[in-house]
């Protein structure tokens, strides 16, 4: 069929299942707004910032395991996306983004809103296009959302100028993709699984390490078959959170700088580690040199640069997580190791993630608790990025996969509220909770208009503590106290919300936490914010200093 | 130690940017690249020497096997292979000592492609020890500029990439 590129690439985005796309409109991109104008089975929905774009996209695409696509103009729009395009790859999550560029005779001539956004985002893409013959587009979308969702899922981006958008084509469905150059591994070497399997037998101290790879690949049925047959705790990375159930009683939660005791210790005195779709980020870690000594590590992972990247592995095995655990799980038999289980045990008994209670000041901990607790541990919990992200990680214990969503390997302020939009209208039914810091909900908050205008019923938790936290906290301990430029103010967030059309409510008193969250819970029809006064100086731990050992944690 | 990497790539545009960039990002140095088409027009061949240790020179195939334009990629530095670079040598060559570097192009087995009142082209190809030992012998003479291509191999007999 004779039609427009533009139309074409909607015609594409549509076959692939797309619903949603988050945009901003621009000079390069008209032709494809056009089209945009008269689509029905789209929805668009207009950002502040094409920052919010890319991030509500990577929400969107983290809360429901499909591809997320966020679309900007040339120049300036397109490198906005950029930090969204990062936290994307980072964390492994698939989104396309669609970019306009200048029209092809121009390409390269400085020309007005040219940015090489294909050269720009080279090092921060799975991989990206630079699409000059029309023609081509067809093949090029289809292959851009096969690679951001296969294997080691990522950010794709197409970069259009605005005359190839323009241009008319005879439009052919694509119904496959051939990529010599690209086929990811899926089934795991036999061998090595068995090899795994052996280990596993043997192993009197094992612990299973799960991380991003579990959530995207949904191996948590398998883990947690694995786990409980042959009793193996499980520690999980950041990313890894929601895998099992946080309060099943072989999970000792979060491992690393500000993980549990009895996550760090175990990892630290096991026998067996077996690492599961994890990268062994420095977090996760602390010093390599000093990190599970006494383990064998079996490395599951369908990135093969991954393995060996940061930790060696005795038994590598590429491949998807939940595939490779199916194949294990075929040759397993259940096992049981009391003594190891009764000293993790005594661990977490004796080390709970705990905090001092000072009459009426807000402790930030207690309000994850109190949301943790009036949600019923159900809800989607997005974060920003600091300490705010760290007391929800440790105190909102998550039931299920995709529950937990949070810039992990960029550490992006900004992320929480844009990515919450993405989430909400990803899952309409959800209980979307943003819980934020005072300088993250400030990268970003512009996004508040966009939640108004799409009537988003989330919920905004500022832990407000008049500082950037996380650097303060940095500051304190490392630095001896030398807070500088870490105090922090903010408009009135009250005022704020009800400027920006949405409810606000005030909290000064501890007793005051449960009313203000049942009140914010009761909000259905626009965002709620709840500004939380929290005690400035709260720090969070245990801590592990950077490049420390994760056995030595600071706890009070 | 020094690699050699046989790396088969998707003949396009960027591709080459692609795989420059990734070393640089992760810090690996190139020490030597030559690229150009095959036998199938789609194809392009990098040759690429670099110097590191086991663990990195890994790292540095699994990466760039992460592109999505890289087809293949081999590490030659333990197979049997033939190597060649290709220099272009400009000489100071004097009407007495002309004789001589004609001489050693000759032993060499390189050939003279340009002469000039008072200089010579030598084209020679080699691996490149050789190409070193023809260069310090000829550099008394006076060296006016050297032009060498990267290095470029394959391995010997029926085995291909
Ligand atoms: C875009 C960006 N800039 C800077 C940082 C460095 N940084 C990490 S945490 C943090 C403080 C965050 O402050 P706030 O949002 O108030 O959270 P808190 O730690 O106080 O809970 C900063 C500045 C970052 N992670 N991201
Ligand atoms: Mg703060």
């Amino acid at each position: 069929m004779r039609m427009t590129a533009a139309k074409a690439l909607v015609e594409c985005l549509k076959r692939e299942g797309v619903e949603v796309v988050f945009g901003y409109p621009g000079g390069a991109v008209l032709p494809l707004y056009d089209v945009l104008y008269d689509e029905k089975e789209i929805k668009h929905v207009l950002v502040r910032h094409e920052q919010g774009a890319a991030h509500a996209a990577d929400g969107y695409a983290r809360a429901t395991g499909k591809v997320g696509v966020c679309i900007a103009t040339s120049g300036p729009g397109a490198t906005n996306l950029v930090t969204g395009i990062t936290t994307a790859y980072m964390d492994s999550s698939p989104i396309v983004a669609i970019t306009g560029q200048v029209r092809r005779e121009i390409l390269g001539k400085d020309s007005f809103q040219e940015a090489d956004i294909s050269g720009i985002t080279m090092p921060i893409t799975k991989h990206n296009y630079l699409v000059k013959d029309p023609d081509m587009l067809p093949y090029i979308v289809k292959e851009a959302f096969y690679i951001a969702k296969t294997g080691r899922p990522g950010p794709v981006l197409i970069d259009l100028p605005v005359d190839v958008q323009a241009a008319e084509i005879d439009y052919q469905p694509v119904e496959k993709v051939s990529l010599r150059s690209y086929r990811p591994v899926y089934e795991g070497n036999i061998k090595q699984v068995l090899k795994a399997v052996e280990a596993i037998k043997e192993a009197e101290k094992p612990v299973l390490f799960v991380g991003g790879g579990c959530i995207n690949s949904g191996a948590s049925e398998e883990v947690l078959i694995l786990a409980e047959r042959c009793q193996i705790p499980v520690v999980h990375s950041l990313m890894g959170k929601g895998t099992i159930p946080e309060e099943h009683p072989l999970s000792l939660g979060l491992l690393g700088m500000h993980g549990t005791v009895s996550a760090n210790l175990a990892v630290s005195e096991c026998d067996l580690l077996i690492a599961i779709g994890a990268r062994f980020s420095d977090r996760s870690t602390g010093k390599v040199s000093t990190f599970a000594t006494m383990a064998q590590v079996i490395h599951i992972d369908i990135d093969p640069a991954e393995i060996g990247k940061n930790v060696k592995a005795h038994i590598p095995i590429v491949g998807d997580a939940k595939r490779v655990l199916q194949q294990i799980l075929a040759h397993i038999e259940p096992k049981e190791h009391p003594s190891w289980i009764k000293r993790v045990q005594e661990w977490k008994e004796k080390h709970p993630m705990k905090y001092r209670e000072e009459g009426e000041v807000i402790k930030p901990q207690k309000v994850v608790e109190a949301i943790w607790h009036l949600t019923k541990g159900e809800a989607v919990i997005v974060t920003e990025v600091g300490q705010n992200q760290m007391w929800a990680a440790q105190f909102y214990k998550t039931k299920y996969p995709r529950q937990f969503i949070t810039s992990g390997g960029l550490g992006t302020m900004g992320f929480g509220l844009p990515a919450s939009i993405g989430v909400q209208i990803g899952c309409p039914d959800a209980l979307v909770f943003d819980i934020a810091g005072d300088g993250s909900i400030q990268m970003n908050i512009q996004e508040l208009a966009t939640a108004v205008q799409q009537r988003l019923p989330i919920k905004i938790a500022i832990l407000n503590n008049g500082y950037l936290g996380m650097v303060r906290q940095w500051q304190e301990l490392f630095w001896r106290r030398r807070y500088s430029f870490v105090q922090i103010t903010a408009p009135d967030f009250l005022l704020l919300a009800q400027a920006y059309g949405c409810r606000g409510i005030r909290v000064e008193k501890s007793s005051e936490i449960e009313e203000a969250i049942k009140k914010a819970l009761e909000v259905k029809d626009r965002p709620c914010l709840i500004d939380f006064r929290i005690a400035p100086e709260e720090k969070v731990l245990p801590m592990v200093p950077a490049g420390g050992s994760i056995d030595k944690m600071l706890v009070d | 130690m020094r690699h050699t990497l046989s790396v088969s790539v998707e003949n396009r545009p960027g591709v080459l940017a692609r795989v420059a960039g990734l070393f640089k990002r992760r810090g690996f140095n190139i020490e030597s690249l030559a690229v150009n088409i095959t036998q199938d027009p789609t194809t392009s061949r990098m040759t690429i020497v670099v110097d590191g240790e086991e663990a990195m020179i890994e790292q540095i195939g699994k990466q760039l096997n992460k592109l999505i334009e890289v087809i293949k990629v081999a590490d030659y530095t333990f197979t049997s292979t033939l190597e060649r670079e290709l220099a272009l040598v400009k000489v100071e060559a004097t009407p007495q000592t002309r004789r001589e570097i004609l001489d050693l192009t000759h032993i060499f087995r390189a050939t003279v492609v340009d002469v000039a009142e008072n200089s010579l082209i030598v084209e020679i190809t080699g691996d490149v020890e050789k190409i070193d030992a023809f260069v310090n012998l000829v550099r008394p003479y006076g060296i006016k500029e050297i032009v060498r291509t990267g290095k470029i191999v394959m391995a010997r007999g029926m085995q291909s990439l």
